[in-house]
């Protein structure tokens, strides 16, 4: 115990040093840690409610979600809710958060104390952590949750006797429910005046005291354990320098320190120690053994013809959602922003009214659009991880995912990713593992998402006939199922061959807890859908809006004087053919854009996607369709002068009378394949990419899908443009 | 507690198994219960350790996925349900 005070952190704010002002007074700080499926998250949403804040943890993908939480006595504390976990001993990347922040008593983010959160049924394992933070001398509060589950299964808890062994104050609740929340709260606020640290589970082993003797001196640490986990884990503390990190190094081959045996040997100890204190505490009055509940509904959610229909018809259901369901909502959006354009434009006129009006609040609907779709998506995963079912789908399906480098998780972001890739991506956040992580998201965007269906409809009504083959299946059905077999087909093949060339930063294992069926908190619900929608718009946003702001400028102004001269020219033909009004507007509309930067660009282009079969117009609708693959349809319509409100129909029409230099059709069956092909590759959507970036934090996932997509869909084009041609 | 297996280093784990092979937690028939004997990778056994898969404890296998991979086995008398695959299933050995 001795040493173990010296480190407990003084509320006030350090004058001087420290990045916080000296007359903004720091909140106390308390870190939530507990194992995974402990109700650390109801917690953490009864805790803090809509008063979360969604950060980055320095160097890693994971989210640092704080709150701000009212306590007893009017005290107010900062929360951070930290990743699940078992151990203090990180196996997966986002558990090293919980080392840097623990570790380093120095650190402006090391917590007041932490309210460890501990699963009543589950005493056993869930003390394990708590034993571990005991000793790094953290004062603590144990949350004892999901008490109702222990008293269901007639588990009878003696807590107070539990206090008295753990030395700290033990609060039995529900968070689901928020039982027990105001007693926490009070317990909390009372900490915070005095945080003793708790009493000591596990000494490290006798022999090991010189080489922890030399960490703590060399550290000034208060502790032999956290000495030891010094010695664990120096290769992942991001607070340590080259210097530190090689002074461990050398400590720890001098003292031959092995850690893998050591931490098993830790593990087993610490079992027997917490077995020895449950006797006392645990009593089980238990009158039958009935099967529980959830292993009778696990019979048939995992049954193997029940299983796989029921999960079909969930994703049926999630997919209906996102794709039919969602269309309404992005209308009014739609609406409302066109609305609000042509509302502005009605009133005032320049050059600076049509870049708010066209580019950046065009910019913005393009990110607000997102949102039901995004929202539903996520009421969807929410619910199904709340309720537990989502583990049963990795059951299910990780066999069937695994030759291809993904996990039975990566299922739902994939055929999310049919409807649109970018709550797809977001979606990708529940698979732990790194490396199956980055395959979901990297090959996600080849699934054929609902933006590319204009552009499929368009193409395939063009050149297919309308007519039916062996008298059952129409043509144009069978191309369309055919574009997205394709895209399937590339993701899973994408992913197979990304897995041999990308290493795993660390093993992965598989295993996981079966959580307890349980209905879900809406408000967990609701609480994720709100955070989800906010990430989105205030960080993939930026992104978005920038690029369609830049994309418009392009399509909307030229070099020099040319789109002047072009439209006074279509002005003199329309003068002189006595065109109508809106015809003359429309062949000015496409005379200047053909002199934009973005004509401009397909010029230059042009002789780079003519292997493919495509000319300059072509050229301009990739440009511009990057901003939403969609654009195509209306980039087309305005090139071809049909105006951009005209229907597919229409648009058709004039495409199918595009002749080429020689008076043939322009758009013969190979030109409009080698058009589809391109889409079904090619990553033209900013949105994916922004997303990509916000949820790998590096920009070198988003330029590799670019690259990787853009050259996969120029290498297909080129096969059938040159070969069938 | 066989607790001094663990304070071997891993490669004198890895080496001395020519033993004739114990059955493990994927040997199991359905709904048959054992005890556990001891871990195989050092490794794989941190991971079950802390999560409550510990020598002595008995598991009970609850079932299969329907394509045999991953397997569900159920932990001591808590009836706390692990769900495993089978490469990380062959690393627990079971007592005779």
């Amino acid at each position: 115990m001795a040493g173990a005070t010296q480190h407990v952190r003084p509320v006030v704010p350090q004058s001087g040093a420290g990045n916080v002002a000296p007359t903004l007074e720091r909140l106390p700080r308390l870190a939530l840690i507990g194992n995974p499926n402990s109700g650390k998250t109801s917690l953490f949403n009864q805790l803090t409610g809509l008063n979360q804040k969604v950060g980055n943890f320095p160097g890693v993908t994971v989210d640092r979600k704080t709150g701000i939480a009212q306590l007893g006595g009017q005290r107010r504390a900062e929360v951070v809710d930290l990743p699940g976990t078992y151990s203090l001993y990180p196996k997966s990347l986002d558990e090293r958060v919980i080392a840097d922040l623990l570790y380093n008593p120095l650190s402006p983010d090391y917590p007041d104390f932490v309210v460890v959160t501990v699963d009543a049924s589950n005493l056993r394992r869930s003390l394990l952590l708590f034993s571990q933070l005991a000793d790094l001398g953290l004062p603590a509060i144990l949350a004892l949750n999901m008490t109702d589950v222990a008293a269901e299964r007639g588990i009878v808890l003696d807590v107070v006797t539990l206090e008295r062994e753990l030395g700290v104050p033990v609060v039995p609740m529900n968070a689901r429910k928020g039982v027990g929340l105001a007693a926490l709260r009070i317990v909390m606020a009372d900490r915070l005046a005095a945080a003793p640290p708790a009493g000591r589970f596990w000494q490290p082993d006798a022999a090991l005291r010189p080489m922890l003797a030399d960490i703590r001196t060399h550290f000034s640490l208060p502790n032999d354990y956290l000495a030891l986990h010094y010695a664990h884990q120096f290769r992942q503390l991001h607070f340590l320098g080259e210097a530190d990190r090689a002074y461990l190094q050398e400590l720890t081959e001098r003292y031959e320190f092995d850690s893998t045996a050591q931490q098993a040997a830790e593990t087993v100890a610490r079992y027997a120690r917490i077995n020895e204190l449950l006797l006392e505490v645990v009593t089980v009055t238990r009158t039958e053994r009935r099967e529980p509940a959830s292993n009778r509904i696990d019979k048939v959610l995992t049954h193997r013809v029940f299983g796989y229909a029921i999960f079909l018809a969930i994703l049926f259901l999630l997919f209906q959602a996102i794709f039919a369901w969602a269309q309404y909502p992005m209308e009014w959006i739609d609406q409302g922003i066109s609305a609000l354009s042509a509302a502005i434009q009605a009133r005032f006129h320049g050059p600076l009214v049509r870049l708010l009006t066209e580019g950046v609040i065009a910019g913005l609907g393009g990110v607000l659009i997102f949102i039901p779709q995004i929202a539903l998506l996520f009421a969807f995963l929410a619910v199904l991880e709340e309720t537990g079912y989502m583990a049963r789908v990795t059951f299910l399906m990780d066999k069937l995912m695994r030759p291809f480098g993904l996990s039975g998780k990566s299922v739902v972001p994939l055929i999310s990713g049919l409807a649109c890739a970018v709550p797809a991506i977001m979606g990708a956040r529940t698979i732990e593992s790194w490396k199956d992580r980055m395959l979901t998201i990297f090959v996600t965007p080849l699934m054929s998402c609902s933006a590319r269906i204009p552009v499929y409809t368009v193409l395939v009504a063009l050149v297919v006939p309308d007519e039916s083959w062996l008298g059952l299946f129409n043509m144009r059905g069978l191309v369309l199922m055919g574009l997205y077999l394709l895209g399937l087909g590339s993701a899973l093949l994408s992913a197979l061959v990304l897995k041999a060339v990308l290493k795993a930063r660390e093993r992965s294992y598989f295993i996981m807890e079966f959580p307890v069926y349980r209905w879900p908190r809406w408000k967990n619900v609701g609480l994720t859908i709100v955070e989800k929608v906010k990430t989105f718009v205030m960080q993939a946003g930026k992104v978005i809006i920038a690029i369609s702001v830049l994309l418009w400028v392009l399509a909307s102004y030229g070099p020099g004087q040319r789109q002047e001269q072009a439209a006074a020219q279509v002005q003199q033909q329309a003068a002189a053919q006595g065109w109508p009004a809106a015809e003359t507007e429309r062949r000015v509309a496409s005379a200047r854009l053909e002199t934009s930067y973005a004509g401009a660009f397909g010029h230059v282009i042009e002789p780079a996607i003519r292997p493919l079969g495509f000319d300059w117009k072509i050229g301009i609708a990739l440009l511009t369709s990057f901003a939403a693959r969609e654009v195509f349809v209306g980039t087309m319509s305005t090139i071809y002068s049909v105006g951009q409100d005209a229907d597919l129909g229409t648009v058709q029409q004039k495409l199918a009378s595009e002749k080429d230099a020689q008076g043939q059709p322009f758009f013969t069956p190979v030109r409009a394949l080698s058009l589809l092909v391109f889409y079904v590759f090619a990553m033209q959507c900013m949105s994916t990419l922004a997303v990509t970036y916000r949820e790998t934090k590096s920009w070198r996932w988003p330029l590799g899908q670019l690259v990787y997509m853009t050259g996969l869909a120029y290498a297909a084009s080129l096969l059938v443009w040159q070969v069938f041609k | 507690m066989p607790v001094a297996f663990f304070r071997r280093s891993a490669t004198s784990v890895a080496a001395s198994q020519p033993a004739p092979a114990r059955r493990t937690a994927n040997d199991l028939k359905r709904g048959e219960t054992a005890t556990v004997c001891c871990l195989k990778d050092p490794q794989m056994a941190l991971k079950l350790l802390e999560m409550g898969c510990i020598p002595g404890t008995q598991v009970r296998l609850a079932g299969r996925a329907p394509l045999g991979d991953p397997l569900m086995l159920v932990l001591g008398d808590e009836e706390y349900t692990l769900s495993l695959r089978v490469s990380e299933a062959v690393t627990i050995q079971l007592k005779d």
